[in-house]
Order: C-alpha cells, then sequence, then structure tokens
C-alpha cells in the first residue's frame, strides 16, 4: 500500500475483492444449476398442475431444487401456501 | 518394440503421464485452447504455444477451429500462402498435405487454418475425427485454437481434447466464461461421453498486470484459482510486444525482448512437467520515492 493510497481509498474497499465475491456466488450458483437434471422444470409444471387441481396456487409459490451433500442426492420440493389459499 | 520379458514390474511406469521424448510411437496429444468468451487470448497462446513446443523439439500442428472468422493464419503470418483448408479436407477437396502450412520460422511447426467462407455447420464431428486421426499419426501434439462462445464450434474444437489450456483474464465476464467451459469439458467432449479419465484442464491467466492488482482494482491469478478451482500453468503479463507480434504476424515467443514471449516458454515447459518459478506475479521493485508517492 503507498502512501497516498492511504488517503485515497480508506473508506472505499477494493474493486477486485468485490469482483471476487460476486464471482463466487454467480459461479456456485450457475455450477448448481448446471448440474441439476434437466428434466426438473418439467417435472415441476406437472406437480404443479396437479397441486392445482385442488389448491389454487401460483407459479412462484413452487419451488424444486436438487440438492448434493457428500455422495447423498436431496430432491426437494416447496410449496408455499399463502393465507387465502389455506382454508 | 522392447522385449516382453520382466514386464510384470513394468506395469506401474504404464501409467498416463509418461513424457512424449520417451515414445516416440505414442500417438498426439490434443489439446485445446479455449475460453468461452472471445479476445482473451486464444488465438495468441495457440500461436505462441504451438510454435514453443515446436522449438523444442515437438512436432506441432495447430489448427484453426474459427471457421468464418479465421485469424490464426494471420497471427501465424501465413495468410497469404492458404490454398486449401480444414473444410476442403473434411470433404475431400483437397488432402491433408495439401492443406498444411509449414511455418518458414520454426523447424516442426504445421498449421491448419479454417474456412474463411464456409457454413459453420459443414464442420462435422465425423469430419474433424477423421483429420484428427491421421494428424495423431504425424505428430506430437495437435493444438486446437477454439472460436468463442459456447456453440457448436467450440464444441467441435474440444470434443477430441485430451488436454485443455483454458484461457483467462483476471475480470469477471471472463472468469464467469470459463467456468461454464470447464462444465463442458467434463460433460460435452469425448472423453467425458466414452467414460475415459476426464481432460486435464490447465488455467492460463492472460492480460495480466501485477501492480493493478497490488492496487486491488485486478483480480489476482490466486483469485482466479480459487474460483475456477483447475491446476494453474502461469500468468501472461499484459504486453505491449503482443500487439507488436500480431501486427508483424509472428508469434510472440520469436521475439527475445518480450516478456510475454519468456512468460509462454515458462507455461510450455511446465506443461510438459517441468518445474519453473513463476515469473510476472510481483510488481518489479521501484525506488524509495516512486514507492511513497505512487507513479
Amino acid at each position: 500500500m503507498k502512501f497516498l493510497d492511504f488517503f485515497r481509498s480508506s473508506s472505499k474497499r477494493n474493486s477486485s475483492s468485490v469482483a471476487k465475491e460476486r464471482l463466487q456466488i454467480i459461479v456456485a450458483h450457475e455450477r448448481r444449476r448446471a448440474s441439476s437434471p434437466d428434466f426438473l422444470p418439467r417435472m415441476q409444471q406437472d406437480i404443479l398442475a396437479v397441486v392445482r387441481k385442488y389448491i389454487p396456487i401460483g407459479e412462484d409459490q413452487i419451488k424444486l431444487s436438487v440438492d448434493r451433500s457428500g455422495d447423498c442426492e436431496v430432491l426437494e420440493l416447496n410449496i408455499a401456501l399463502s393465507e387465502t389459499t389455506g382454508k | 518394440m522392447k522385449k516382453k520379458s520382466g514386464n510384470k514390474s513394468r506395469k506401474l511406469a504404464v501409467v498416463e503421464e509418461t513424457s512424449a521424448t520417451e515414445e516416440a510411437k505414442k500417438l498426439a496429444t490434443v489439446v485445446v485452447v479455449t475460453s468461452g468468451k472471445g479476445g482473451v487470448g486464444k488465438t495468441t497462446t495457440s500461436a505462441a504455444f504451438s510454435s514453443a513446443l515446436a522449438q523444442k523439439g515437438y512436432k506441432t500442428v495447430v489448427m484453426d477451429f474459427d471457421v468464418g472468422l479465421r485469424n490464426l493464419d494471420l497471427i501465424m503470418g501465413c495468410e497469404r500462402r492458404v490454398v486449401y483448408d480444414l473444410l476442403n479436407v473434411i470433404h475431400g477437396e483437397g488432402s491433408l498435405n495439401q492443406a498444411l502450412i509449414k511455418d518458414k520460422r520454426i523447424e516442426n511447426l504445421y498449421i491448419l487454418p479454417a474456412s474463411q467462407t464456409r457454413d459453420k455447420d459443414s464442420l462435422s464431428i465425423e469430419g474433424v475425427e477423421r483429420v484428427i486421426n491421421e494428424l495423431k499419426e504425424r505428430f506430437d501434439y495437435i493444438i486446437c485454437d477454439s472460436p468463442a462462445g459456447i456453440e457448436k464450434g467450440a464444441v467441435t474444437a474440444m470434443y477430441f481434447a485430451d488436454e485443455a489450456l483454458v484461457v483467462t483474464n483476471p475480470e469477471v465476464s471472463s472468469v464467469r466464461d470459463s467456468d461454464r467451459i470447464i462444465g463442458m469439458l467434463a460433460s460435452k467432449t469425448r472423453r467425458a461421453e466414452q467414460g475415459l479419465d476426464p481432460v486435464k484442464e490447465h488455467l492460463l491467466v492472460t492480460r495480466y498486470d501485477p501492480s493493478r492488482v497490488d492496487r486491488g482494482d485486478m483480480l489476482s491469478a490466486t483469485d482466479v484459482q480459487d474460483i475456477l478451482a483447475i491446476p494453474f500453468l502461469g500468468v501472461i503479463p499484459e504486453s505491449k510486444s503482443v500487439l507488436v507480434a500480431s501486427n508483424s504476424g509472428a508469434p510472440v515467443i520469436l521475439d527475445n525482448e518480450s516478456d510475454a514471449g519468456e512468460a509462454y516458454f515458462d507455461v510450455v515447459d511446465r506443461f510438459l512437467g517441468e518445474e519453473r518459478p513463476f515469473r510476472f506475479m510481483d510488481v518489479p521493485r521501484k525506488g524509495l520515492l516512486s514507492r511513497f508517492f505512487g507513479t
């Protein structure tokens, strides 16, 4: 760190560490998506159709994902019911 | 041919990574130079890397896969000697010997240009396979200069690869695109499809500026390694000599004064399994005054 930089950048964070942080997040996200099976979106549509026969829910209330931890894979299905649909 | 006696004890030596020098009859190693993003230095790297390999005595051919936007011929300075190209060979309009251009400066080095006029789709995997199989008999290294993008051209260039140089600039979009390409190397290549050993990946960080890294406004080589998580081959410093080299159509390793050229030689040595100290990663030391006030 140079003498003058001390005054110049004391308040501002290095842009390279911002870049690294952003990259780590987006790359991890994209790797997860790339490794999930490609039938997932279709399966999500099918489940949505079945649930909708009984409960009215929106597209964004259902989430389907495959997570990997070690050599174990977990298929996670999340359906959020809004207050009006509960009754 | 060696005699068969004592082959029990020799089994250990038959692991994959025997050096090319000790087995003259080994088929060529196919190396793809790839990146996803354009303009990061794939063609510069293909030219320098293949030239350095040839200068070290390996019979090397460098192939351009960028159909319609070929530029390797220009960077190698043989643009006026192109008569037949890769697609002519694939479609039987010319022989491989007619299409291969022998470099006039470096012994052992040949260039196989891409077509400038043909439709991209005429570059079939089967056709490329035939050409690569023929080249494999005659060369030690086949360097494939990939087009940018993740479309068919890039996939074709990487399909037959044994090893890959992933060329990355220390910059967000290039790193992200490299990550995509690394994913494709693990899924879209022949080695992946046939369940063979995976393509051996090497990270090459180009256009590196240690002083900007020091100031905190450029990702460091270590940052890039952390994110991409593939073995690191080295950096090529940002250098004026790269443009000078492409202006004159001479691979940058032919410039004895060039830091980038030296860096490419180091990279080739490391690629061949030799140990070389990592250079060009630190700012050259400056005097006291300029250190205080920054230049």
